[in-house]
């Protein structure tokens, strides 16, 4: 007959509470490693705070032209507040980035200046700039390649402009128009343009205080404004960090709880579980429980320090908070369930159970966040229960969103533990021989 | 007080029990022998209601036994072969445990507890974890876990297996002790010495078949006018491999 009885499942529940403390190694083990491990991922994905500066990346200029153009780049880069830069031979640059101690290394050869300065204004050929780089550092590469194409283009502008080497440049090139191979009309067109420069330094020579030397500049600013619970609510990476380290060891301690019950089956304890009037929902509903309890307390031992050591607060619903946590832990609960009916011996079963958890986990976004994934990838992992408990509590975190940014998660966690409580309930072995 | 009728089971085309029938009544230890594979343990499980039969049924006080939640599933007492207890957890706490599984609480709870360790000389190691308890210690409240809600029948799965001869004869004086109280006993063993010692009467079981079902003195009879020699009575064992034969089993 399917029906809880209330004395058993409160024993059952006591019980495996009373073996879950009392192995204080493994106690302070299990609440330990999650806040230790989210710490660290806390740390890296956090980003800066207000007060302090972002992370530089690490760069060598290695400037062979030693002309005005290359020594303004080289000025713009060492001020740049992203870069931290050094200078050194072509040799030590390589060597130092083949080492994996630098992004990147430019290389400015002999000569830049003078052609990147002749090629602005007109077909010749463009000079090259070599970027030695990391390859296992790509994303910042791709940094520091944006970057230095604006600090090109303003030194070379500006020296253009408004520099004595650029008015030299400009004289040259005027004097060589009638060689270069383009239309008589379009040669006009550059004389004129040219023309107009040499009026402009001329200007600038009778009048010093005219305010010209800027050369091209960025034709826009950026500001930019993080979108958290609130306009004076800066992110926190480690309510991030903390929900998915949460998620991911309340799974590894419900496995646990699932293989527990089949050392529980080799020690013959189910034979005396079975043996007695008591009916196989209250048996799953206690195991259930219990597991239920423990799952809530590490995630919720987890959040607390997190909300007492690095500041994460519930800027969303607190209702939805503890919604989205029961759903969590509920989910978790099953989970052990299922592979304690379908795991054959805890061997075989920690193994398997291992490579699944580290699976869903990280496609559920718990290691990096899941817009680093491809577009269908991003869409598959709604498939991992993960993905919908690290959405949620973010949810209920650091985003800010309301009762409504629940819902869904709440929904898609009860979910998934019908799909396990269900599963586990028909495969579960009932039998003792 | 317990009845056996016509119980089979078999596993894919393995028949382990094959139509086997016997009694216990109350007051009495029967003897449940038979080689290993023979479908004692078998049978002592789907009488504890860990198996369902595909065939026959068991009763209990002239009741079948028939599903989960029975109740009279209460009136029975399984001592497994495995020493079934969480190390982790004191004495007390596994016995309170297994207490609340047949609705005991409370007071009552507390009593059947002090009864279950008082008879198995553990009461001044009931606050120990059972991690700390020798393998005597061990199999003694294995025994105590069985009888915490006071059953009519016990279900002894080999119960002395890995014990010294003083926890031996300790379970053996709380089995005696049990018996005159009115407990129906049904005893597996390989240890022939022991059946002979407590059993009233013997089952003797092989290829999932009851083979004998006598007292000792009724078995020894039977096979005396072939085994006795110069007089002397042939023993147990030479009765057992009489009917069970000598060839090894898996």
């Amino acid at each position: 007959m399917a029906f809880i009885q209330v004395i058993p499942l409160w024993a059952m529940v006591r019980k495996d509470l009373q073996i879950f403390f009392s192995d204080r190694r493994a106690v302070i083990m299990s609440f330990a490693v999650p806040i230790a491990i989210a710490s660290f991922f806390g740390s890296i994905f956090s980003g800066p705070s207000r007060t302090t500066e972002p992370a530089k990346i690490s760069i060598i200029v290695v400037d062979q032209d030693q002309g005005t153009i290359s020594k303004s780049i080289t000025d713009g880069l060492q001020h740049d507040k992203n870069f931290k830069v050094t200078t050194t031979t072509l040799e030590q640059a390589r060597d130092t980035v083949r080492r994996g101690r630098t992004a990147a290394a430019i290389v400015i050869p002999t000569g830049f200046g003078d052609a990147a300065g002749l090629a602005l204004f007109s077909r010749r050929e463009k000079p090259q700039l070599d970027v030695v780089f990391d390859p296992s550092r790509s994303t910042e590469v791709a940094m520091v390649r944006g970057i230095l194409t604006q600090h090109v283009m303003e030194a070379v502008s500006k020296e253009m402009f408004a520099g004595p080497r650029g008015r030299q440049l400009v004289d040259e090139t005027l004097n060589s128009v009638d060689s270069m191979p383009m239309p008589e009309d379009r040669k006009k067109l550059l004389r004129d343009m040219l023309g107009s420069v040499q009026s402009f330094y001329q200007q600038n020579q009778a009048d010093p205080n005219a305010g010209s030397g800027g050369g091209l500049t960025m034709p826009y600013t950026v500001r930019e404004e993080p979108m958290t619970a609130g306009s004076n609510i800066a992110y926190n990476g480690y309510a991030h960090s903390f929900a998915g380290m949460g998620i991911q060891f309340l799974l590894f301690a419900m496995a646990n709880l699932g293989i527990e019950v089949l050392l529980e089956r080799q020690r013959g304890l189910w034979k005396r579980l079975r043996s007695a009037p008591v009916s196989r929902v209250t048996l799953l509903a206690g195991k259930t429980l219990s597991g239920t309890i423990v799952a809530l307390m590490t995630l919720w031992v987890s959040f607390g320090f997190a909300m007492i050591v690095f500041g994460v607060r519930i800027q969303g619903s607190l209702l939805g908070f503890i919604g989205v946590s029961v759903a969590c832990a509920l989910m978790a609960a099953t989970f052990g369930l299922l592979v304690a009916a379908l795991g054959n011996t805890p061997a075989t079963a920690r193994g398997v159970t291992t490579f699944a958890i580290l699976i869903m986990v990280m496609l559920g976004g718990a290691w990096v966040p899941t817009f680093i994934f491809p577009a269908w990838l991003q869409q598959a992992t709604l498939v991992v229960p993960p993905r919908w408990a690290v959405d949620g509590l973010d949810a209920m975190t650091w985003r800010g969103i309301g009762l409504s940014g629940a819902v869904g998660p709440v929904l898609a966690l009860l979910g998934f533990a019908a799909l396990f409580g269900t599963i586990a309930a028909a495969r579960f072995r009932w039998e003792e021989a | 007080m317990l009845e056996i009728k016509h119980l089979r089971k078999s596993f894919g085309s393995l028949v382990a029990v094959d139509d086997v029938s016997f009694v216990v009544n109350a007051g009495q230890l029967v003897g449940l022998l038979g080689p290993n594979g023979a479908g004692k343990t078998t049978t002592v499980s789907m009488i504890a209601g860990l198996l369902t039969p595909d065939h026959g049924e068991v009763l209990v006080g002239g009741q079948r036994l028939a599903g989960d939640t029975d109740p009279a599933k209460r009136r029975i007492g399984l001592v497994p072969q495995d020493l079934a207890l969480y190390d982790e957890l004191t004495a007390r706490d596994n016995l309170r445990f297994f207490g609340a599984l047949y609705n005991l609480t409370g007071r009552a709870l507390d009593e059947a507890i002090g009864a279950a360790m008082h008879l198995v000389e553990l009461s001044d190691r009931i606050k120990d974890r059972v991690k700390t308890f020798s393998g005597g210690m061990k199999r003694r409240l294995n025994l105590a876990a069985g009888l915490l809600h006071d059953p009519d029948i016990l279900l002894l799965d080999e119960p002395t297996v890995g014990v010294d001869p003083q926890s031996r004869n300790a379970i053996f004086d709380n089995l005696e002790t049990l018996k005159r109280r009115g407990k129906a006993l049904l005893y597996t063993t390989h240890y022939m010495e022991e059946a002979e010692r407590l059993a009233d009467r013997i089952v003797v079981i092989d290829h999932g078949k009851v083979v004998a079902d006598d007292t000792v003195a009724g078995l020894q009879s039977r096979v005396a006018p072939v085994e006795d020699i110069g007089g002397v009575r042939a023993n147990l064992e030479t009765v057992f491999l009489t009917l069970t034969g000598r060839s090894l089993r898996d």
